[in-house]
């Protein structure tokens, strides 16, 4: 008896001890452990055909970072459909990373949540300077006017891939320069349960790089001069319907493609169930299923007329990574050392070749390596042709918004309801009506 | 204090060596630990509650804080420019309230039209998975060859983790390469064109049936352990009397099963009505409108906007409406009860 009443209260204080140290535990940082070698945790964004692929690439280099620095890069690669969500956890949670991988477009949204540390003059200085990147690759690290939320890590721009054999056989000599060409060629190769043109219609962000592509041709941005969201302009409403229509219309889309959202576009195009592909630097995915680099071509993404120019001359989205400090970071200047070795010249070599992708520095840019056709392709367009996504505030929300809207339409086209523009329009309707009020 | 007052000779150190003891109700001979601790009675009554306190601090801390946290966020303007200091937020008042319960403006509009979703895909979700449950229970009932592989194999849809199941269901689903329209189109020709089941109208369905897919083992399971505990001899009066077996469901079964059913459905209703994980696998974060179950419109409608005020204001009308139907439900089933 003696001993239960003693046990009793004693379990009773070791367990309220244990439950009010558990819960107080919540002060440690995620980044440098105390005591032991200096430790930086970086979220990588999925570049390679898979997360233990991006792995293999990218421990080596931070071995070679630990060996220089001595400071230990703990490494986990996000996969995209996580990142967004999880840096706004760790925003709102203070726990986070040390450093990490955003999708370029996300610069302006993340900017606004204060998440990321700003790169003020001094911040450039210690990564080698703000002249060492290209510039519109700059362009899209943030708001004009606030030093940037991020740093340029790899560039990637929309490419017109089609596959050669098709083009032959369907006796078209040259890859489309106009869309009214690409419309054109695409009737001559849709037959047989083939298609001109690979979309992927349930995928939003793709929906919406291409709706804002087309928007800049028919003179649309999809927010005012004062950065508030102007979804239904006549020039939005045409962009959007005329990639839709390449479905609803021009029949030279499989309707299969409306559900597409795991990049099964890249899988009918190597496979050859479509002959035409608008893609990101797909070269790594397209040898992954089985197609030799001769077996496509890369071509300028079609403009509405030959000779475009000025403002509407647009046919791609400044695409691509960039590299951002959080601002809760224990540990700032390891943080930067790292942003520097990253985007240093010969990890820049190293990393973009790896994932076939533009480095977004001059110097590396430069390197005969990426002299390959498709890459030339895409440097040019980056260099003369490429709009960044908006940079404002509500950026990341228009994505999901207009390009939710863009997938509903392409679930219309596939049921075989009719796409007007008075549908059109209504959906871009609702898109803007989710925007935030302010 | 119901403690007696004990004479001082007859105090908590020990009497004098040979001394005879005084008849005593208690047990003699307290240690010092003991002298300063309430007496028994009160100790058994205050050790059982002291012994839940760890469990009721971090049921506390796990369930209600974030309850609250929520509640606070939802009369906050809490957008991305405060996520990383949220209480810099500047108070909203009932403004996200008005924002979404106002049916005449599109957020509250499509608020709505998915409360209808949810609502109907749970009533028929529910219904069909008792119904399931129910009639694989009663067929289960008797001792037959392979009844214990059966019983196995039809738990398995619960056993299995959510993920792999919704996945695989959504692979099947694919309009080109998936298994459903391979049965429907290529084998049956039940259908003219090859239809969309995770996009468009028919999304519904899909959902359907992957959640009554997944549920209706629970039934089973919680219907098959209720049926043991009728009595056979009830059947056999009930067969003397010359009942036939839909007699005696209705008239036996049934009313036996009562108590169980009462809490089955409840919960049933519950996980339903707030099922994430099925239509958030099946079609990702932008889920088809006629598949667009309330707790993935919150979820959408907080990341798209990145408005977490809003968001959190949905979720707690959700809530209040899960407990005015849950103590209309518990109310009305148990009143039923006592006058049965």
């Amino acid at each position: 008896m003696r001993t239960t009443r003693i046990t009793a209260p004693a379990a009773l204080a070791a367990v309220l001890l244990v439950c009010t140290t558990a819960c107080g535990g919540g002060s440690s940082t995620g980044g440098s452990a105390q005591g032991g070698p200096e430790e930086l945790t970086y979220w990588a964004s999925n570049q390679g055909s898979s997360l233990e692929a991006d792995q293999q690439v990218l421990t080596p280099e931070l071995k070679k970072f630990q060996q220089q620095t001595g400071i230990k890069v703990k490494l986990e690669v996000v996969p995209w459909s996580d990142l967004l969500n999880r840096i706004l956890a760790a925003a709102a949670s203070g726990q986070g990373p040390d450093v990490l991988n955003i999708g370029n477009t996300w610069s302006s949204s993340l900017q606004a949540t204060g998440a990321l540390r700003p790169f003020d003059a001094k911040a450039f200085e210690a990564i080698g300077g703000k002249d060492r990147f290209v510039a519109s690759a700059i362009g899209a690290t943030g708001a004009q006017g606030k030093d940037p939320a991020a740093v340029p890590l790899y560039s990637l721009a929309y490419g017109l891939y089609y596959n050669k054999k098709m083009f032959a056989d369907a006796g078209i000599a040259e890859p489309p320069a106009t869309w009214d060409e690409l419309v054109a060629d695409g009737k001559m190769l849709t037959k047989d349960g083939r298609y001109g043109l690979a979309v992927e219609g349930g995928n939003p962000s793709e929906n919406v790089h291409h709706a804002f592509v087309l928007g800049k041709q028919h003179g649309a941005d999809f927010f005012d001069a004062a950065g508030k969201p102007d979804f239904t302009t006549p020039g939005a409403v045409a962009a959007v319907k005329q990639y839709v229509d390449f479905m609803a219309a021009d029949r030279i889309v499989a309707p299969g493609s409306a559900e597409y959202a795991a990049n099964q576009a890249v899988t009918d195009f190597a496979t050859g169930k479509a002959a035409m592909l608008l893609w990101q630097a797909a070269g790594s995915s397209l040898k992954s299923h089985g197609m030799k680099p001769g077996d496509y071509g890369v071509a300028r993404v079609p403009m509405r007329t030959k000779d475009a120019t000025g403002p509407t001359a647009v046919n791609s989205m400044v695409a691509g990574i960039n590299l951002a400090v959080f601002n809760k970071t224990a540990n700032a200047d390891g943080a930067l050392k790292f942003v520097k070795f990253m985007t240093g010249d010969d990890e820049q070599r190293i990393l973009n070749a790896a994932y076939g992708s533009l480095p977004p520095t001059k110097a590396a840019q430069s390197d005969p390596a990426f002299a390959t056709p498709d890459l030339k392709v895409l440097a040019d367009a980056l260099a003369h042709t490429a709009a960044p996504l908006p940079q404002v505030a509500d950026e990341s929300q228009f994505e999901t918004a207009v390009g939710t809207a863009v997938k509903d339409l392409f679930a219309d086209a596939a049921a075989g309801r009719p796409v007007t523009t008075d549908s059109v329009r209504t959906a871009l309707q609702k898109a803007q009506q989710q925007m935030p009020a302010s | 204090m119901a403690r007696p007052a004990l004479p001082a000779q007859h105090g908590p150190t020990a009497p004098p060596l040979g001394a005879p003891r005084p008849p005593q109700k208690r047990a003699p001979g307290r240690s010092p630990l003991a002298r300063i601790l309430p007496p028994a009675r009160l100790r058994r009554a205050w050790l059982p509650y002291a012994l839940l306190l760890p469990a009721l601090a971090l049921e506390l801390l796990v369930h209600l804080v974030p309850m609250l946290v929520g509640i606070a966020m939802s009369f906050r303007q809490l957008t991305q420019f405060f996520i990383g200091n949220w209480s810099a937020a500047p108070w909203a008042g009932l403004d996200n309230y008005r924002l979404v319960v106002d049916v005449h403006a599109p957020v509250g509009a499509d608020l709505l039209a998915s409360f209808a979703v949810t609502c109907r895909f749970t009533l028929l979700s529910v219904g069909l998975s008792w119904l399931l449950g129910t009639g694989a229970a009663l067929l289960m009932q008797d001792a037959f060859r392979g009844r214990g592989l059966l019983r196995t194999v039809f738990l398995v849809p619960y056993a299995l983790p959510v993920y792999a199941a919704v996945i695989t269901w959504a692979f099947m689903f694919q309009r080109d390469t998936g298994m459903v329209n391979h049965l429907l189109h290529d084998q049956l020709h039940l259908t003219g064109e090859r239809p969309f089941w995770l996009i468009g109208d028919n999304s519904f369905a899909a959902l359907v049936t992957v959640s009554v897919w997944r549920q209706w083992p629970f039934a089973f399971l919680c219907l098959t352990a209720g049926l043991q505990n009728i009595p056979r001899e009830l059947y056999e009066a009930a067969a003397m009397d010359g009942a036939g077996v839909l007699r005696q469901i209705r008239s036996i079964t049934l009313p036996s099963l009562r108590p169980v059913n009462q809490v089955l459905v409840l919960v049933l209703f519950l996980w339903t009505f707030n099922d994430f994980n099925t239509p958030y696998v099946l079609f990702g974060r932008a889920a088809p409108r006629a598949a667009d179950l309330v707790s993935v419109h919150i979820y959408q409608s907080s990341f798209v906007t990145w408005n977490f005020g809003s968001g959190s204001a949905m979720s707690v009308l959700l809530l209040l409406f899960l407990l005015v139907v849950t103590v209309l439900y518990l109310a009305v089933t148990s009143s039923r009860r006592k006058d049965a």
